[in-house]
């Protein structure tokens, strides 16, 4: 096993050198703030002579997924960069990538989509994917980015996946941020993911097959119920690879990751870079004696409910903090979160809070006033409203 | 009901297998020709969007496989050689 390297580097970076990192074919991209850096760095590996790719530098993100179809449905390990109005642009084609069962890999600077146009920090872009069949990890700082995309590849070729995988690293907080990361050696990358060979067929003029076709009202049912329950069928391979990992890196990954939750009486759930700021007001509220956990999801699809029954279930609340809002419900995280109870006997008082969106910070202090008002809720024995909005700007309010 | 079982992705193992599907069965209405009337301008098949006219010796001919029965073929056609008529199935 080689020596692991350290590196102080940006969130971006992280990902285009766990990607590199994967020794990937082919890498269509069109670049757009947040996630610039990632196509950048990808074509200087190729100048450098570090990296045997192809880079397509295509006109538009619709095209660069339909390139990423393409070169992927050939049996090359393909992975692209995206984010906000680049995921937007290619909405159709991420449901085309899991329905062919193509699993690309594509590193996301998570960024709020307009209007009004904004480049910062937000997971509107890819929730509203979500339905798109392709799996969600969040990463909390640059390690997991670069992790998580070597994770993401062995865990979306695996031949009981055969599906999409977005990489989710906050934009600016995580993507332009300088963070000391540990670079596995690249001899153990190639032994934890052997090249991609395509069990289900491949583009190839020798042999020729058909991709993509039709799928009359006798197929289609079928075909989407098989591609769902693979998507359903992940959670064992991933915790299994995770485990992997962990043997072979030294750094453990879960689909949820609770902290201090055994004896809490309330749970934050959250995802992506604000869990570091809410752990860190766990342990400032815990040396006040307050009874309060966190649960960090790491993956967003497939929900990983079973998890959140086991670490959330006997606690008295939980404050759903989503970094995103569907209008006229509330968080995707939430609505989802309560689904998962929705037959339980016992279920947590739940709250929905509303934070961070298109790049507003969160504070410590925003963290605890949703730990008071989740307790306040379940004190009272009834939530007030279901979905609150924190650290708003009350001046500029019209 | 087709007994054809589904693959991983769709993944269809043969090439050209596009012309396997009959789309025909889509159909309400179905193009006949008057052969007398016919004066083979083949106006038809430039348009017939399904490509499922061809030339015969005495007219044409429709492929009632793809035909979708849009009757563009009825519409073109200069002499009214062509018209639609319901379909029975």
């Amino acid at each position: 096993m080689g020596e692991q390297k350290g590196m102080t580097i940006q969130g971006n970076m992280a990902t285009a050198l766990g990607a590199k990192l994967c020794r990937p074919d082919v890498i269509p991209a069109y670049p757009i703030t947040p996630s610039t850096l990632f196509p950048e760095k990808i074509s200087e590996y190729i100048a450098d002579g570090e990296l045997d790719a192809e880079m397509m530098r295509v006109e538009s993100e619709h095209s660069a997924m339909s390139a990423c179809i393409g070169a992927s449905a050939s049996g090359a390990r393909t992975c692209t960069a995206s984010a906000s109005q680049g995921i937007a642009l290619m909405h159709e084609m991420l449901f085309i990538a899991a329905g062919m069962r193509l699993p690309i890999v594509m590193a996301v600077g998570n960024r709020a989509l307009s209007a009004p146009i904004n480049i910062w920090a937000d997971h509107q872009d890819s929730i509203a994917s979500r339905d798109s069949g392709w799996m969600q990890f969040y990463a909390e700082k640059n390690q997991e980015g670069l992790d998580l995309m070597i994770l993401a590849f062995r865990i979306a070729e695996d031949e009981r996946v055969l599906l999409p995988a977005m990489v989710g690293i906050d934009g600016f907080v995580l993507t332009h941020t300088v963070e000391g990361v540990q670079v596995p050696a690249q001899e153990d990358v190639d032994e934890f993911l052997p090249p991609y060979e395509p069990p289900h067929g491949k583009l190839d003029p020798e042999n020729p097959m058909t991709f993509g076709s039709l799928g009359t009202p006798e197929y289609y049912q079928e075909l989407k119920y098989d591609q769902t329950e693979a998507l359903e069928n992940t959670p064992e391979v991933i915790d299994e690879i995770f485990d992997e990992f962990e043997e072979e890196f030294g750094r453990e990954y879960n689909r949820i990751t609770p902290y201090k939750c055994d004896d809490a009486d309330i749970i934050l759930l959250t995802m992506g870079s604000m869990s570091g700021t809410a752990r860190a007001a766990v342990d400032e509220m815990r040396e006040e004696g307050e009874k309060v956990g966190l649960a960090k999801m790491t993956v967003f699809r497939p929900f990983p409910g079973d998890l959140l029954k086991e670490i959330a279930g006997d606690a008295d609340g939980l404050a759903v903090v989503d970094r995103n809002i569907s209008p006229g419900f509330g968080g995707a995280m939430f609505a989802e979160s309560a689904g998962t109870f929705i037959n339980e006997n016992k279920s947590p008082v739940m709250k929905n809070f509303i934070v961070g969106l298109g790049g507003r910070e969160i504070f410590k202090e925003n963290f605890k006033e949703m730990y008071e008002k989740t307790k306040e809720a379940v004190e009272a024995g009834e939530v007030k409203k279901l979905v609150e909005w924190i650290n708003m700007n009350e001046d500029v309010m019209r | 009901m087709s007994k054809v079982k589904i693959t991983i992705g769709g993944v269809n193992k043969k090439a050209g297998s596009s012309k396997e599907y009959k789309t025909g069965s889509w159909r309400t209405m179905k193009p006949e020709v008057d052969i007398e009337k016919c004066i083979q301008c083949l106006q038809c098949l430039d348009y017939c969007p399904d490509g499922a006219i061809t030339k015969t010796e005495d007219a044409i001919e429709f492929d009632l496989d793809y035909c979708k029965g849009c009757g563009i073929c009825e519409r073109e056609c200069p002499v009214d050689a062509i018209v639609m008529i319901e379909e029975e199935k």
